[in-house]
């Protein structure tokens, strides 16, 4: 075992995988950028050095300061986390060459999955079922025409070297696919210098559901149990749970036995993640494969048992798992809640700064995975993800239910966070009933919000209003001193004037001087 | 202490004594409420109402004060009615000048108008960043800017004044 790892992260995920090493009794090395001297990582770890100033392509992102501190502190391996330089294999390679060893894939592994089209063939050949589509680009108008007919409309027209939505269209009939091929052909050659179209049939209301996988150096190959992904919110996932409440037994041991066959297909190790997308008929299709821990692997440590942080350290350093596929199994249900710094009431814009006030929930079933303490300036320069709730339960009931308690019991004052969306979410029946699709959450936020006043019963809001006022009122006689109208007004205790009249009053009390 | 509180819209007053025996006496808009209070930590108040307790927790930011009663949180003023500015309060609201404020921490990456120059109710005035977003800060009026203060490129802190729009 390793007797001191270095940690190239920052936020919640450094903290996690700090806590994993201690519990293993392996000393830790963080590394941190100018604004980061007081995150919890680096109160957390044993070592932490500066690596830069705060933007990332400066700090977290430099391969050569990150690899320098390894060698000064005497780490022995590195643990990227997600994000950053986790899927880089540029940076697995610069590890190995200077003797350290990268907690996760090989450099080799990572440069066949980060491609679309190599991962396509490989997994091509592996047997691994895909959207059904051309994985070339479209020769001729007829031959769009011949393949749509035969997959079915509607179908999806993508760039091939493309990203971000453009050049793709979707087309519902063989009368729209000629000025659909020709308008996408022409902002394809616009946005990437590449006209290459390809067809696909377009999944209707898909499902986002992935598999985690775990691989030795020994040959060892293992699923661990599907994550439903589905909520989500402009391609960023928002809520996970485990298991998906549409997956059986039966289809969960068919999409374990292909993840593991791309696993096996890359020549995979260590622990990684296979993306699918499955349509209303619970066919799956592959999508990707991330190379990386997942945000969201409490949810699978939780219904499985299983630590993958423990496991990925134990992998790296050469031990073979220590159970084998028959030794999975899934035990009631987890739903993790991802705690942005983003402003509800402001189309959730990132809201860094200040936490002034924090209240943090416990008890049964709970589980909290944070970045954050009370005091903390949350940089603007980052990913918002400020922590991850996850409630556990025995069925996906009772892990609802135990999330909407510690959502009420939660509390962050200071910055805007995104508490409030996940009351709407676990509120909702359609959640509720388990009808989720990645449009789920753009058609919730498209309805009103429940939890505005005005859909209540006016005699609980003015009562409610009532305890407010006396609130605010004993506040300001038994705390004035930390009021937010402080030496503004010296007549009006605990006020809380608009400061957008701020010059005003300051004219003011000079004329009256 | 006697205040006006806005609440939901509406002005009330509120007059808070203490009471012989060290706990308070509270007027509700003329009403007697039974009370009792305890601070137990900076800005979280615990509050029993005749026997029902509350958890309210007060929130302030540059530019308002809310109280969260559980999870419904309310914007709150307080007046003291003795004071000037409080009786003047009520012109505040449309006329004069407007200062833009940024609402979070950023940094100033474009400004969209001219000083001097005649905007609407709405209109995009700067774009500030955060965490990789970027954000239209908006003039919450139309009128005239008199003054723009954000310089593409600065870092801003929520607060900071961005522009005056008269």
């Amino acid at each position: 075992m390793f007797k001191k790892i270095l940690i190239a992260n920052r936020g919640e995920i450094a903290v996690r995988i700090i806590r994993a090493c201690r519990e293993m009794g392996v000393a830790t090395v963080a590394v941190y950028s100018d604004v980061d001297r007081g995150a919890l990582h680096v109160r957390k770890s044993d070592e932490a050095y500066l690596i830069g100033p705060a933007p990332a392509g400066e700090s977290y992102l430099r391969m050569d300061k990150i690899l320098d501190v390894a060698k000064r502190s005497g780490a022995e391996a590195i643990h990227p986390g997600y994000g950053f330089l986790s899927e880089n294999p540029k940076f697995a390679q610069a590890c190995g060459d200077a003797g350290v060893k990268f907690i996760g894939p090989t450099a080799h592994s990572m440069k066949l999955m980060g491609s679309k089209t190599s991962a396509r063939q490989q997994m091509e050949k592996a047997g691994v079922p895909f959207v059904p589509g051309t994985s070339r680009g479209l020769a001729s108008p007829e031959e769009g025409e011949e393949v749509a007919e035969r997959i079915g409309y509607p179908v999806m027209l993508k760039a091939a070297a493309g990203g971000g939505g453009k050049g793709m269209r979707l087309v519902h009939s063989r009368q729209e696919l000629r000025s659909g091929l020709e308008s996408a052909k022409s902002e394809a050659q616009r946005s990437f210098g590449d006209s290459e179209v390809y067809i696909e049939k377009a999944i209707v209301n898909p499902r986002h559901i992935e598999m985690q996988v775990l691989a030795d150096e020994h040959g060892n190959t293992v699923w661990l149990g599907e994550r439903e992904c589905s909520i989500q919110r402009r391609h960023q996932k928002v809520l996970e749970e485990a298991p998906s409440p549409i997956v059986d037994p039966e289809m969960r041991r068919s999409m374990g036995e292909v993840a593991v066959r791309v696993a096996r297909a890359a020549d995979y190790k260590n622990a990684g993640t296979v993306e699918f997308l499955v349509d209303q008929q619970k066919n799956f299709y592959f999508l990707e494969m991330n190379t990386r821990l997942q945000v969201e692997h409490p949810v699978t440590e939780l219904t499985t048992g299983f630590d993958l942080v423990h496991l990925q350290i134990r992998i790296a350093a050469g031990e073979k798992l220590p159970f084998s596929q028959a030794d999975v199994g899934i035990r009631g249900h987890a739903i993790e809640c991802r705690i942005y710094a983003e402003d509800p009431d402001n189309n959730y814009f990132p809201s860094p700064g200040k936490i002034t006030v924090l209240l943090q929930p416990s008890g049964p079933g709970i589980r909290r995975d944070s970045g954050m303490y009370e005091g903390w300036n949350v940089p603007m320069d980052y990913d918002p993800l400020l922590a991850k709730l996850i409630g556990f339960g025995t069925d996906r009931q009772q892990a609802i239910m135990r999330l909407q308690r510690a959502l009420y019991e939660y509390f962050v004052a200071g910055i805007k966070t995104n508490i409030s969306l996940f009351q709407r979410i676990l509120g909702d029946p359609d959640f509720q009933a388990a009808r989720v699709d990645t449009g789920f959450l753009d058609r919730l936020l498209a309805k009103a919000n429940p939890a505005v006043n005005s859909s209540r019963p006016p005699e609980e809001i003015e009562a409610l209003e009532k305890i407010a006022a006396i609130a605010a009122g004993m506040f300001a006689v038994l705390d004035p001193a930390s009021s937010v109208g402080e030496n503004e007004t010296a007549g009006g205790a605990g006020a809380a004037p608009p400061a957008v009249s701020n010059w005003r009053r300051q004219a003011r009390s000079e004329t009256l001087r | 202490m006697v205040y006006d509180v806005i609440v939901g819209g509406k002005a009330h007053r509120l007059e808070l004594q203490r009471s012989a025996g060290g706990g308070w006496e509270c007027q509700f808009d003329g009403q007697v409420v039974p009370i009792d209070a305890l601070i137990p930590r900076r800005d979280v108040l615990s509050l029993l109402v005749d026997g029902r307790a509350y958890e309210v927790k007060r929130e302030q930011t540059a530019t308002d004060l809310h109280m969260w009663v559980g999870s419904s949180r309310f914007a709150v003023e307080l007046r003291d009615p003795r004071s000037l500015r409080s009786r003047m309060q009520v012109r505040e609201d449309d006329a004069g000048p407007k200062k833009i404020l940024a609402p979070m921490p950023g940094r100033v990456v474009r400004v969209l108008v001219a000083e001097n120059s005649e905007v609407e109710s709405g209109q995009g005035i700067v774009v500030v960043e955060a965490m990789k977003m970027q954000n239209e800060i908006k003039s919450p009026k139309k009128g005239i800017v008199k003054k723009i203060s954000a310089i593409p490129g600065e870092a801003v802190n929520p607060g900071d004044v961005l522009a005056i729009v008269e």
